[in-house]
């Protein structure tokens, strides 16, 4: 199993918001697919399939928050 | 930041938002697939857009009202809240592949909100930009907006800067959530700006920033 993770995205931003999913549980997905967007205070930031596989669980759900380097899915 | 290709500036003229978009999106690929940078230049036809953060209170009207008076809604995928374009405001997106220099939306942003102030200073305006509230504000009044999207720390969406805006547009919302007035440089200097004057000035301003001179 892989874990989608909300990469770094700049100093002294510590979280930023799940705005939507592109995919939902069991949806099989490429590597390098676009799997969900994330934003911060006026920026939004695609994220993609760290590899390819079936979409396992959503972790963090439209509208909440998520640390950096925390998990936002899984892929199995 | 280190030595870079040289910036390609392209300038669109008067384009409807969703086709801007479209192109930005390509473009956006052909960076990614090692395009030198892209300054794109534009204006868009009077359009609300509204950021994944939109709350519905900030349209200040009914939907058919809005539409009634000429201008558009489009929904977005950008941070923020609603933003409204029209003739008369330079539309700037910065297609950039932060790869190269610096994977760090803060400093991008500030990079932005710079290259923004020292343009209006170029004009005799002294802006200033506000700690925690982007965008860009001559005393309370607000002048740039900014927003920005990124795929694979490829830039696209960027600023909106008021020219010879009509400011009027404005009272169908509340921008980006804010309860601030919107102001623009024709307003400020007292008479009309013509483009061709800021779009060199601001081109020169984006070089220097981020190094591409």
């Amino acid at each position: 199993m892989t874990n989608i993770i909300l990469p770094e995205l700049g100093e002294g931003i510590t979280k930023a918001t799940v705005a939507c999913w592109h995919a939902k549980p069991g949806d099989s997905l490429r590597q390098g697919q676009d799997v969900c967007e994330v934003v911060t205070d006026k920026a939004s930031f695609v994220i993609e399939a760290p590899r390819a596989g079936l979409l396992k669980s959503i972790c963090i759900k439209e509208a909440q928050d998520a640390p950096v380097g925390g998990v936002l899915g899984t892929i199995e | 930041m280190g030595m870079k290709q040289g910036l390609v500036i392209e300038d669109w003229g008067l384009v409807e938002y969703s086709q801007a978009l479209e192109r930005q999106r390509a473009l956006v690929q052909k960076v990614l697939e090692g395009a030198p940078d892209h300054l794109v230049l534009c204006e868009h036809p009077a359009v609300l857009t509204l950021g994944r953060m939109t709350k519905p209170e900030n349209l200040l009207y009914q939907r058919h009202d809005i539409e009634a008076r000429g201008v558009a809604l489009a929904k977005v995928d950008r941070g923020g809240d609603v933003t409204l374009h029209a003739p008369g405001q330079l539309v700037v997106y910065p297609i950039f592949n932060l790869n190269n220099t610096a994977r760090d939306l803060k400093v991008y942003m500030e990079s932005l909100q710079e290259v923004a102030v020292d343009l209006l200073k170029n004009f005799g305006i002294l802006a200033i930009s506000v700690p925690g509230q982007r965008g860009v504000f001559v005393g309370p009044t607000k002048i740039i907006s900014i927003g920005v999207g990124l795929r694979k720390w490829v830039t696209y969406h960027g600023l909106a800067i008021n020219v010879n805006t009509d400011l009027s547009l404005f009272d169908l919302i509340k921008p980006c959530g804010l309860n601030v007035r919107m102001t623009s440089m024709q307003e400020l200097k007292g008479h009309h700006v013509p483009m061709q004057d800021v779009k060199p000035r601001l081109v020169e301003q984006f070089q220097r920033r981020f190094c591409f001179l």
